[in-house]
């Protein structure tokens, strides 16, 4: 599939507004994960407002690319994308971690847009193996995307998912490695090293293609690749920054899992302009 | 003696038949179909078997996955790598999920034999009996066997089937009745119930021999479903015998006798005795012996019966 002809430039734009919007309702929930989101946005919007094919009036189309969001805990970022692409009305936002809302603290396929409920780390890849492999033997054409948290890595079930696709010559599945290189209690490299990261998954039989995680061009560029790539599944290391955008956040594992309060919002939102 | 044939055989065969009328069922194994006979369904529809190689938690997700595209996964393999190794993806990905997914694990209990206590599961009942929207089942023979695997195919949602790899003796026959949920009564007697399930069931049936020349009637349940349990054939049994006995080749924590038990203290407290494995491992040796020395005999439900039937209330 060539590049799509979709007008990028308001992505920038997008962006800040969507951690703005993350923080306030990590801020309005008392609790939840920034890092994680703030650092996968660029991911986010590139997918869904330029590579997935999907239909926010019609969630469960059966065409649709699918996205199996595997670090789970990152539901401000994905909340924040299907509301403002109309899954659900943006007011529902403020519900977010509340008691009642569809809008649980890890992400639950009752939220329309959400395929599948994950939160236990290390569970994603391998059902969108099953997707994808699903979608081989009924010959549908569309595409199953996988976002992985770096620290996730350290599974061991990411490493027997990670040898079954190319094992089934998987090339309808994308493997995106939100690589922020801080998991909760620390930089993932002195928890437990991942590198050489690239050259593992190269060596488990993928198509591994390195990129700036905020650069929407670069993101655009490698999901394009995909679709060229035939007979093994890609995946895409995305180099980002934990809490990208806000400076006191920035590659601190302190901001894994603690929303902001009223005074670190107001200093955060006035950093985003 | 009726035809000794293990659990397995029955499901292998069956499996291979719902096959050919569905071509949604898909077999997924963790390189063990050889001892779960998902090897049938591996000759017979190569295009839909998937040996996913030793890696049961990858086995599960993937099964989870496939279910999501409209195909019935039975994922197999020995009860202990699955229900024990991919835990959290039962639990996550298929019944917090609640996809139509089936878990079927053959060698399960002391009857596993000479492999010794690290394949020998014994807490496959109450590892999937707590998880919610899991239905658990383990057939008594390998008649039953066929017939809950077609209702496995059948029924949507998660489902867990123990097989056994032990040869015992088929004691139902094709025209009766099986209904997930709903046990099944093999015996009428009065003075005490024996609830077994799996190949304890037969047991029970031995016993209730030995009991009947001692001048005991005792009444003997198939309990092939652990979860949904049939409260009301409980209570009935409760009522009627005031003495309880259940029999599982699982640990005494956490399975059918508590399962029972549960329903009892609720409903109507009566005098009960559970045979299973004592809070212990297994160990190599014959299914008999194995039987014989962690008391899951005829024998063994005989005695406590008799000392269930003396703490009934004058």
């Amino acid at each position: 599939m060539a590049a799509k002809k979709i007008d990028t430039s308001s992505f920038p734009k997008l962006a800040l507004q969507f951690r703005k919007e993350i923080l306030e309702i990590l801020n309005l929930a008392g609790s939840g994960h920034p890092g994680g989101s703030l650092s996968a946005v660029e991911i986010f919007i590139t997918l869904y407002y330029y590579r997935m094919n999907h239909r926010p009036s019609d969630p469960q189309w059966d065409e649709r690319d699918r996205l199996i969001i595997s670090k789970g805990h990152c539901t401000p970022v994905a909340y924040v994308t299907l509301a403002n692409c109309g899954y659900f009305p943006k007011d529902e936002l403020k519900t977010y971690r509340k008691f009642n809302s569809r809008l649980q603290g890890h992400v639950h396929s009752k939220v329309p847009g959400i395929e599948f409920s994950t939160g236990s780390l290390g569970h994603g890849l391998a059902v969108a193996n099953g997707i994808a492999l699903g979608a081989k033997m009924l010959k549908k054409n569309f595409k199953t995307y996988c976002l992985l948290g770096d620290g996730e890595n350290q599974e061991g079930s990411i490493w027997e998912a990670a040898m079954m696709a190319p094992h089934y010559k998987l090339d309808n599945i994308c493997a995106i490695i939100d690589y922020n290189k801080v998991q909760e209690n620390g930089p993932t490299n002195e928890i437990k090293r991942l590198e050489p990261l690239s050259a593992k998954w190269t060596s488990f039989g993928w198509q591994v293609l390195e990129v700036d995680g905020h650069d929407f061009q670069q993101l655009i560029r490698a999901l394009d690749e995909f679709d060229t790539i035939k007979e093994k599944p890609t995946v895409i290391i995305a180099n980002t920054i934990k809490g990208k955008g806000v400076s006191f956040m920035e590659g601190q594992a302190s901001w894994h899992g603690k929303a902001p309060n009223a005074e670190q919002l107001a200093k955060a939102l006035a950093e985003l302009k | 003696m009726s035809e000794m044939i293990p659990t397995r055989d029955g499901f292998g065969k069956e499996i291979v038949e719902l096959g050919k009328a569905n071509d949604k069922i898909l077999v997924l194994s963790g390189d063990l179909e050889d001892a779960t006979r998902a090897e049938y369904f591996k000759k017979a529809f190569p295009e839909r078997f998937f040996n996913l190689g030793i890696a049961e938690q990858d086995m599960v997700g993937t099964a989870a996955g496939l279910s999501q595209q409209g195909f019935i996964p039975f994922a197999c393999s020995f009860a202990v790598f699955l229900t024990n190794r991919a835990y959290d993806m039962i639990r996550l990905d298929v019944c917090y999920n609640n996809l139509n997914v089936k878990i079927v694990c053959s060698h399960a209990g002391v009857t596993v034999g000479e492999d010794g206590a690290s394949a020998q599961c014994l807490e496959d009942f109450a590892l999937m009996r707590v998880l919610p929207n899991i239905r658990v089942i383990c057939p008594v023979d390998a008649i039953e066997v066929r017939k809950a695997t077609r209702l496995l195919a059948e029924q949507k949602g998660p489902m867990y089937m123990r097989t056994s790899r032990a040869p015992f003796p088929v004691i139902t026959k094709e025209t009766d009745v099986f209904k997930i949920g709903k046990a099944n009564i093999l015996r009428e007697g009065s003075d005490v119930t024996l609830i077994g399930c799996g190949i304890m069931v037969y047991e029970s049936l031995q016993a209730a021999e030995i009991l009947k020349k001692e001048g005991i009637e005792a009444r003997v349940i198939n309990m092939h479903t652990i979860k949904p349990i049939d409260e009301e054939i409980i209570i009935d049994s409760a009522k009627k015998t005031q003495a309880i006995i259940t029999a599982e080749e699982h640990q005494v924590y956490g399975g059918l006798g508590s399962a029972v038990a549960e329903v009892l203290a609720k409903n109507y407290p009566a005098p009960m005795e559970t045979i299973a494995v004592q809070d212990t491992f297994g160990e190599t040796g014959s299914p008999q012996e194995l039987l014989k020395k962690y008391h899951l005999k005829d024998i063994d439900i005989v005695q406590a019966a008799k000392k269930v039937i003396k703490r009934k209330k004058k």
